[in-house]
């Protein structure tokens, strides 16, 4: 632990005030977001506690606004801040998990096309090739589309939170695969590869304990800029009302629920989800961003 | 005059440890059509010194001290404008791998031709004359064909020939070569440094000749500084350098190269390795691995002092020194 | 001199390596469309083209050449990392695919590398990569035994057991080389190839490691199999010296021999390239021209476009391996006595 504060990346990051705040603010939504059942003023699926008397309710500064509503409330009468809240537990849950997908996904793909190379590279690398030419919404589409029309509607809103994050995780494993296929293709013709393999080690040995380290740094990197990526998909995906089911609400349901009262004055029950999925998705690419920098001894 | 003269040349990298002091009180000069060589192991600052003097130092280095000087004019304050027309015109740069100096995208023709009419008052006729002239004296068989081939249809042999046209085209007084040969094979490099002594002795050009090698350097120089964690620690006549070293590192240096001529059965090693810039120990740097290291030696650091023929940074050539 | 063993003989009794007529070739073609495209044939880069030699056990056969002479691609070739094209590896008197396949005889060969800074995993602890061998073929079991062997490898290679703890990164090149050396020396092997190990090197350095190497041959008697480019540090460790150019042996002799009667024209145009450092003022006649393409080398014996001797024989046939004056030398000037030796 020492040592990483010791370390370089480490130096580099308390030196830019924009990345301490982005890691703030992003600390900030992550937390606000996993405590919600504690942090939230109020319950907004609990279905006692809503009064639709409160529906509508500006947010607290405004001239009607009610303290107890800081952010306004919905159709519903629910909380906005607690439902933003809410939705981006939701929102964050699907980015990891569909990231770790892909990540999975991506790396392992990459590596056994890098490593062993031949038939094998050109099958796996053509197949990466053909989803790159879809836009990554679309095999979303796609994906959901097929399991709309495979599994019963009960079964499906059971399963929809899985099928969002399949969804978004094979549209963007093809990005993970190329950069580990690119690095592992260098680091199999290093020497400290060529000693493993004339003790004899097998390849599936040298692929996980030699290259697979050394070919993480640029994944971390990507897996940053993607959770951002599978936030904002999965916004899209909710938006488009093919994403999560309406019972677990997300800040892309949020957002497209508050877009039918926008030009009727409700402002605040799209405006309000909004700039929060922006900040969080703002403040996890400066981190990206600067990761890619701080890892990459070229710019340093 | 000296040609270029380094007057206690000091170059630091200030990094968030604290600052790296890469070169500390180098001072030499180059006489006209003078070859000086300069050796030591990777990290003493050989080829820092030769960035430090084509004004190329990589950020964040800086010059931190001493003057560089070139025909009695100051050239190490410099802005990046004007330092660039010395560079081209008064001083010649040739490094280790040609591929890092020739444009790719143009004909090698096009590069010598450019260079010329930068520096030299002749038409682009007269200069493309010139420039197949140039690569026919660096040894490049059927110029005027050639001229008009592009860096990657040449061998690297032939490459380095074109770099080293490119570095004299334009008639420099100066040539700072950073390990010219290193990259080459061995009977590539005979050809190459064959021809960098005999063009250089033609035009009286004077060169900073930094390598490894001490057999270049022997070949090739008049004088040689030896380097050691950013100092130098001997200067002198080549001869006396490699044949009767007065420092001990520069001895141990020589006596380290395994001879062509008989099998030893066990090489004079120096041993231990040299220190990094950031755990320089006090007193002589090299005072840890020295075998005649004494009790001076661990306090005070050494600056160059008469020892015979040569210059040596070294206190047993102070008086009072151990016999 | 008659009597010293040569290339080609039949195998001595112990040879620890013997290689027949070795051959390998890499397919260098452009892709299939491309070639279809620009109608060109497939382009084949002989990197060894038939070469023999046997390593007798406790000596060092050193392979010299210039850059693309295919000395490095016979490192790989001997311990398994390339399967040969043609021609055949004896490990011990067993073919080298049997030998491979067995953990028993893999660990009798090892390899040491030339650049110390892609020889070590960087990610890894120096003593969990000097302890790999010991891991991969069970030679000591359970982590305490496995640290104390770490240790005592690491004092044989001139470090301290306590470097165990350290990462590849906090050492300097020649301390690295030593760490590699350590990890080959682990399973305790009785073959080792060497592939330019100092060639990265200071040269101070180089001269640690180079004595190093000749104090493990002589104390746990190493069989080395040593390639370098370098004729000085060659002459310091071979007992026997190949020289080769263009993927072929052009001339093999015991060290001695070889460095005061070199013969073949190549070898001789190697030795005047060394720059002179006793200065004694020998002028040197450089050789011309450049090493020829391996994928499209020249008719007939492949140095004669840079041969002062050649003539239209040399031109037109392949010169074969022949004993000469205690020699083995493949050159027609050579052997019609055209050569004529200073």
């Amino acid at each position: 632990m020492r040592a990483f504060f010791d370390s370089d990346i480490w130096f580099s990051f308390t030196r830019s005030w924009l990345t301490m705040g982005s890691a703030i603010v992003a600390f900030i939504c992550i937390a606000g977001a996993v405590a919600a059942p504690w942090l939230a003023p109020h319950n907004p699926f609990d279905l006692a506690s809503l009064q639709l008397m409160d529906a509508f309710k500006p947010p607290s500064w405004t001239m009607e606004g009610d303290p107890l509503y800081p952010l306004g409330t919905d159709d519903q009468g629910r909380d906005m801040l607690s439902a933003i809240m809410y939705g981006a537990r939701v929102s964050l849950l699907v980015g990891f998990s569909a990231t770790i997908f892909a990540t999975c996904l991506g790396v392992s793909v990459g590596l056994l096309a890098g490593y062993l190379g031949g038939t094998v590279d050109a099958v796996l690398m053509r197949i990466a090739d053909i989803q790159l030419t879809f836009p990554s919404i679309l095999v979303a589409l796609l994906i959901d589309g097929i399991v709309r029309a495979a599994v019963p509607r009960e079964v499906h809103d059971q399963i929809a939170l899985f099928v969002v994050i399949l969804a978004i995780g094979v549209s963007e494993w093809p990005k993970f695969a190329r950069t580990v296929r690119g690095s592992t293709l260098v680091e199999r013709n290093k020497e400290y590869v060529l000693a493993a393999r004339v003790i004899g080690l097998g390849r599936f040995k040298i692929m996980v304990q030699h290259v697979l380290p050394n070919v993480l740094g640029p994944v971390l990197v990507i897996g940053t800029l993607n959770l951002a990526l599978a936030i904002l998909a999965e916004a899209t995906l909710s938006f488009l009302g093919v994403g999560v089911p309406p019972t677990q609400p997300s800040l892309g349901t949020l957002i497209r629920i508050g877009n039918d009262f926008l030009f009727s004055g409700e402002w605040w029950i799209t405006i309000f989800p909004g700039v929060a999925l922006i900040i969080m998705v703002l403040s996890v690419n400066l981190l990206g961003d600067w990761l890619r920098d701080a890892l990459n001894p070229k710019l340093r | 005059m000296s040609l270029l003269e380094l007057r206690n040349l000091r170059v630091e990298f200030p990094t968030r440890r604290g600052t790296l002091v890469a070169l500390d009180d180098v001072s030499f000069s180059i006489a006209p059509g003078e070859v000086l060589g300069v050796v030591g192991e990777s990290g003493a600052g050989k080829s820092m010194t030769g960035a430090a003097i084509i004004g190329l130092l990589e950020p964040p280095g800086r010059i931190a001290g001493g003057q560089i000087l070139l025909e009695g004019r100051r050239i190490d304050n410099l802005r990046y404008d004007d330092m660039r027309r010395i560079r081209g015109k008064q001083i010649g740069a040739i490094f280790q791998d040609p591929l890092t100096t020739l444009n790719p995208l143009y004909t090698v023709g096009r590069q010598l031709v450019e260079t010329i009419t930068t520096h030299l008052p002749l038409n682009p006729a007269q200069a493309r004359a010139r420039a197949i002239e140039w690569l026919e004296r660096v040894g490049i068989p059927a110029a005027a064909q050639r001229i008009d081939s592009y860096p990657h249809e040449f061998s690297g042999g032939m490459r380095q020939r074109v770099v080293i046209a490119l570095a004299l085209c334009a008639e420099p007084k100066l040539i700072v070569a950073d390990e010219p040969t290193t990259a080459l094979d061995v009977s590539i490099q005979a050809q190459v440094i064959a021809l960098l002594k005999g063009l250089a002795r033609d035009q009286g050009t004077a060169m900073m000749l930094v390598t490894h090698d001490m057999g270049v350097i022997a070949e090739t120089a008049d004088r040689v500084a030896v380097m050691y964690a950013g100092r130098i620690a001997e200067i002198g006549p080549v001869r006396e350098v490699v044949k009767q070293a007065r420092h001990p590192y520069s001895a141990g240096l020589m006596a380290s190269i395994p001879p062509m001529d008989r099998r030893v059965d066990k090489l004079a090693a120096i041993e231990g390795s040299m220190p990094r810039l950031s755990a320089i120990p006090q007193g002589c740097a090299y005072n840890p691995r020295c075998p005649r290291v004494f009790s001076r030696c661990m306090v005070e650091r050494p600056d160059l002092i008469p020892a015979g023929p040569t210059d040596a940074a070294c206190w047993l050539y102070a008086p009072g020194a151990p016999a | 001199m008659s009597d010293t063993p040569t290339a080609a003989s039949p195998t001595p009794p112990a040879a620890m390596l013997e290689t027949r007529d070795l051959a390998r070739f890499f397919d260098v073609s452009r892709p299939a469309l491309q070639r279809l495209l620009s109608r060109e044939g497939r382009r084949t880069l002989r990197a060894v083209d038939g070469i023999s030699f046997a390593i007798p056990k406790g000596t060092t056969l050193s392979l010299v050449g210039e850059s693309g002479c295919g000395k490095s691609t016979v490192a790989r070739l001997v311990v398994g990392l390339y399967g040969p094209t043609r021609g055949e590896i004896r490990f011990d008197g067993q073919s080298l695919a049997t030998a491979r396949s067995d953990p028993a005889q893999r660990s009798r060969m090892q390899m040491i590398f030339q650049d110390p800074y892609a020889s070590l995993n960087p990610r890894w602890r120096v003593a969990d990569i000097i302890a790999e061998p010991l891991r991969a073929f069970k030679l000591v079991e359970g982590r305490d035994a496995q640290q104390k062997r770490v240790g005592e490898l690491l004092t044989q290679v001139g470090l301290s057991p306590l470097d165990a703890q350290k990462f590849p990164h906090e050492f300097s090149g020649g301390q690295r080389q030593r760490i590699s050396i350590a990890r080959a020396l682990s399973s305790n092997p009785e073959f080792l190839v060497c592939d330019e190990p100092t060639s990265a090197l200071d040269v101070s350095v180089q001269a640690q490691i180079l004595n190093l190497m000749k104090d493990l041959q002589a104390r746990l008697g190493l069989t080395f199999l040593f390639i370098s480019h370098n004729l000085a540090v060659v002459r310091q460790v071979s007992d026997r010296i190949g020289v080769m150019y263009l993927g072929r042996i052009v001339e093999s002799a015991a060290s001695e021999t070889l460095f005061t009667t070199p013969q073949h024209p190549y070898t001789r145009a190697l030795m005047e390239a060394i720059p002179d450092l006793d200065m004694t003022g020998r002028s040197r006649i450089p050789v011309g021209g450049e090493v020829p393409s391996p994928i499209t080398p020249p008719s007939g014996c492949a140095f004669h476009p840079r041969c002062p001797l050649a003539n239209d024989r040399c031109r037109q046939e392949r010169p074969e391996l022949r004993p000469s004056l205690g020699a083995e030398v493949a050159c027609h000037a050579v052997e019609e006595g055209r050569a004529i030796l200073s």
